[in-house]
């Protein structure tokens, strides 16, 4: 396979040329790219905010394709699961769609009594020139709720982009609550999700640390408490593609300090309670967090090396959204014996890729914004028995008889946290050790590279 | 529950869409362009348009799914989208060197008036399209019908840019499957062959969304029509066109363009609807019904006559694509069962017009096009059901008014099966009629007191 002239920057071996690597690239017209769009990513990061309406201001197919689709959990209202939209006609992308939107926020708001309401903006909002903001501020006024725009019009920039946007749009709740009565030692969770419940775990974690946390942002989030952030003392930032930005904004306007943090694995999950414990300077929490680390790990570990025996050796490929998350992940898989021989990204920065490299061993192949055919190929020639991936991804490593694990938005077992971790390994055990595997061929390609004669790696061989 | 939001209360929301019965054109125009043989789907627009689209049928046919886009950008929506879509052309064909590209367009697209046909001729002029392979469009705004409407354009598409007269009669049969699944489609090619005729199906997603599993991951399955399938088809004996929503649009263009007679028929979901599309291709096909498709038939009238008095005056609640849920109501009825909701959200007149011949003896039935899944609902809170069929997103309402449900049409999410065995034909019915007993069986033995919970039924 030949990597296109365009794209050769972007794929990095390690140990064969100096690292001259390109990222934060439009995609090139016409690739099969794994990656999604501005409003995708504004999308992404408020979803989780359950108490809240989420309105789609443009047809109905961008509302259709994110309603109930990311096992974000709620511990209380699910209003973030039902699907709104104006389903825009022909007819207001003539006349325009801004009396549509009104009327449609009225009815809304007087059905559900939401605490506030998003307003996510699509392509051809952008383009027939509709006035969300007026809008928005009409009936704010009207209704006595914050009523938010999301600027995120599908072509401008990517899903990053649409972070960005989400990140303004949560500011502008931020900074609306009272702060009093919040502990000096408290925390703004930011960049988790609650996916499959993992914001419960973590939040738990803290707990017992004596921390308190004032907002999850936006896993199980909640309008009034996001509204009190600004009150917390330490903002904590795990997906930092998604919600470094925040952090900024809020170190700008508040003056809150942050911390990167990771929740996957045993060494990042300690380190990030410990970092926490550190920042607050406290000797009984320092304590407390040591018991509470070692008592985690205890009763974790030996079921770790259980299936560290039956993983060591083997090899992943790792294909993520942000490349933040490809750390933790290299690392984990380090833990269970496993080499990570391919791993990339669709987002992630220069700064991410370069640590990447530090962080892999030689002949890792790194790559950004990558497509199914290359992907297949560097699975093939690193002869990969795990594909760490999306929904797309999934089927791709099923056709070419590997196993695969979802660490993107369909995951249904929380994988964040010392338990996270086990499920984690359990969901790697179950799908490589697969006896499915055995009943199909495995092809990889020889050690020269671009070769295209076929070995099978299988004893049996149709 | 979740859906604890729902009024029973129905007040006018002319403006509000709750929970979706349908979704966009451009995700009916890829899948229709995934069963053209070694043939890319393009998406003219966004990124996200086509990894939504993508990850959507993946979630539903469990296939890795393959289209490329154009990549817009904002330079794109103010000087429009020629120099991607050159830029796109020139990219496939070195790269993924299909033998057809199919151009969708999107609402972006569409509304920057981006004209496909002169970006087309364009890239042709600059010698971007290689000798023997193709570039195809069909316009798919999502502001406009439905995703089955972008199936049907897509399908007429295919009409537009391959289908000649070579003057000389063809002794074959088109078949426009309409917005079925791949095993759907299989089957209907067993029951042409098995009466001996020779068709074409356009567009043919077996052995494409339904591959093997071989330790390969092949970026164009086997699978799909061909490109010289296609150019037969304006001499083929005529056409039967399934479901006047997906497919008439390409039969009627084919007519006007090659004089193909067609038919258009609902989709063979049940018995009645099966009779008409064997006779149909036995008239037009001028053979005979084979002895082992009328055992087919008896075995499933067999099973009915079983099963009748379990189905009796059963109410139903469908919603769906419509072409779907005429066949499959007026299957209902057959079965002596009462559908007496339902929902489709595309919208066209036409739907209402083919549910009141369907559902003429059902008076308390009520239905809807260009409706939502909410209002579904809010009827069956009104006055309840006995059983609940639709898409995935029918769980919500099943699990909150404790409803038996039974999964069928675009998209199914959280179940695997519905592209492996066929709903239409004879055998696809027997499918149903089993789906449908379990359901019922089920929820009286869940329900009934002990002393009733009986070995024998």
């Amino acid at each position: 396979m030949k990597v296109l002239d365009g794209r050769k920057k972007q794929v990095f071996r390690k140990g064969e040329a100096p690292f001259e690597f390109d990222c934060e690239k439009q995609s090139l017209a016409g690739s099969v790219s794994q990656r999604a769009c501005v409003f995708c990513g504004s999308r992404v990061v408020l979803y989780p905010i359950a108490d809240a309406v989420h309105l789609v201001h443009g047809p109905a197919g961008c509302a259709a394709y994110t309603w109930d689709i990311r096992g974000a959990l709620s511990s209380g209202p699910e209003l973030h699961r039902l699907s709104f939209s104006t389903d825009l006609r022909e007819y207001e992308v003539i006349h325009g769609g801004e009396p549509k939107l009104y009327q449609a926020l009225i009815q809304l708001i007087e059905r559900y009594r939401p605490e506030a309401v998003f307003v996510y903006g699509t392509c051809i909002v952008g383009v027939i020139g509709d006035d969300l903001e007026a809008v928005c501020k009409k009936v704010s006024a009207l209704k006595g709720i914050p009523v938010i725009p999301v600027h995120s019009e599908g072509f401008k920039g990517t899903k990053k982009d649409g972070y960005k946007a989400a990140c303004a749009a949560l500011m502008q709740l931020i900074g609306r609550g009272p702060t009093d009565g919040i502990s000096k030692y408290s925390v703004n969770i930011l960049g988790d999700y609650n996916l499959a419940g993992e914001i419960w775990i973590i939040k738990d974690y803290y707990r017992r640390m004596g921390v308190e946390v004032v907002a999850g942002i936006t896993g199980d989030g909640r309008v009034k408490e996001i509204e009190r952030a600004h009150g917390a003392a330490l903002n904590l930032v795990q997906c930092s593609g998604s919600m470094n930005y925040l952090a900024k904004l809020m170190k700008e306007k508040y003056g809150i300090h942050s911390l990167q943090v990771s929740y996957f694995g045993i060494e990042d999950m300690a380190e990030a309670l410990y970092g926490v414990a550190r920042f607050f300077k406290d000797a009984e929490m320092m304590k407390r967090t040591q018991e509470l680390v070692s008592g985690e790990i205890r009763a974790v570990y030996p079921k770790l090396l259980e299936y560290r025996k039956a993983l060591a050796g083997k090899k992943a490929a790792v294909y993520v959204g942000g490349a933040f998350k490809a750390f933790s992940l290299v690392k984990a898989l380090r833990l269970l014996g496993m080499e990570t021989v391919v791993v990339g990204s669709q987002t992630g920065s220069k700064q991410d890729y370069a640590l990447l490299k530090e962080l892999c061993d030689d002949g890792t192949i790194i790559v950004d914004d990558s497509n199914p055919v290359e992907l297949s190929h560097f699975i093939r020639e690193k002869n990969v028995s795990l594909f760490i991936g999306g929904v797309k991804e999934r089927p791709i490593a099923y056709k070419l008889g590997i196993g695969f694990c979802d660490h993107n938005h369909e995951r249904k077992i929380a994988l964040a946290g010392f338990v996270g971790m086990l499920n984690f390994a359990a969901e790697v055990y179950q799908s490589v050790m697969s006896p499915v595997w055995q009943f199909t061929p495995r092809y990889m390609q020889s050690e020269t590279r671009g070769d295209v004669h076929d070995e099978c790696s299988r004893t049996v061989c149709p | 529950m979740l859906l604890r939001h729902t009024d029973k209360e129905i007040k006018e929301r002319s403006a509000l869409t709750v929970n979706p019965a349908k979704t966009c054109q451009p995700i009916g125009a890829m899948y229709a362009a995934l069963g053209i043989h070694n043939c890319l789907p393009h998406s003219h627009g966004s990124q996200g348009c086509c990894a939504y689209h993508r990850s959507t049928l993946t979630r539903h046919y469990k296939e890795p799914v393959m289209a490329s886009t154009s990549s817009f950008t904002e330079g794109a929506s103010v000087f429009g989208g020629q120099a991607n879509l050159l830029e796109a052309i020139q990219y496939i064909f070195t790269v993924y060197n299909p033998d057809v590209i199919a151009v969708h367009t999107t609402c972006l697209s569409e509304v920057i008036g981006d004209d496909i046909p002169q970006i087309l001729a364009r890239a042709r002029e600059d010698g971007e399209i290689p000798e023997g392979k193709y570039v195809i469009h069909c316009n798919t705004p999502s502001f406009v019908g439905s995703h089955v409407t972008g199936f049907a354009n897509m399908v007429k598409g295919m009409v537009h840019y391959f289908a000649e007269s070579g003057g000389k009669k063809l002794d074959q049969i088109n078949i426009i499957p309409g917005w079925v699944e791949p095993s759907d489609m299989r089957e209907i090619k067993r029951l042409a062959r098995e009466m001996g005729v020779t068709t074409v199906m356009f567009p043919d997603t077996s052995d494409v969304l339904d591959a093997p599993l071989t330790g390969r991951h092949q970026f164009y399955p086997k699978g799909g029509v061909t490109v010289k399938e296609l150019q037969s088809i304006g001499d083929s004996m005529g056409t039967i066109a399934l479901g006047h929503f997906a497919s008439s649009a390409a039969a009627e263009a084919l007519d006007a363009k090659c004089n193909v007679p067609y038919e258009i028929l609902d989709i063979p979901y049940g018995l009645l609807a099966t009779d008409r599309f064997i006779d149909t291709l036995r008239r037009m096909a001028k053979v005979e019904v084979p002895e082992s498709i009328n055992a087919e038939r008896g075995r499933l009238v067999d099973a009915i006559s079983d099963m009748q008095s379990y189905f009796y005056g059963k109410r139903v609640a469908l919603f769906g694509d419509p072409d779907q849920l005429v066949a499959l109501s007026e299957f209902l009825v057959t079965l002596n069962m009462r559908p007496v909701y339902v929902v489709t959200g595309t919208p066209g007149k036409k739907f209402e017009e083919q549910m009141s011949r369907v559902l003429e003896e059902i008076p308390e039935a009520k239905f809807k096009q260009a409706g939502d899944i909410y209002l579904l609902h809010q009827w069956i809170k009104n006055e309840p059901v006995d059983l609940l069929m639709g898409n995935t997103y029918g769980k919500f309402i099943a699990r909150d008014e404790d409803i038996p449900f039974i999964r069928i049409g675009f998209p199914i999410l959280d179940r695997i099966g519905h592209s492996y065995f066929p709903t239409v034909g004879y055998i696809g019915a027997l499918r149903l009629v089993e789906k449908i007993l379990g359901a019922i069986m089920d929820r009286q033995d869940r329900d009934c007191p002990e002393e009733s919970f009986e070995l024998v039924m």
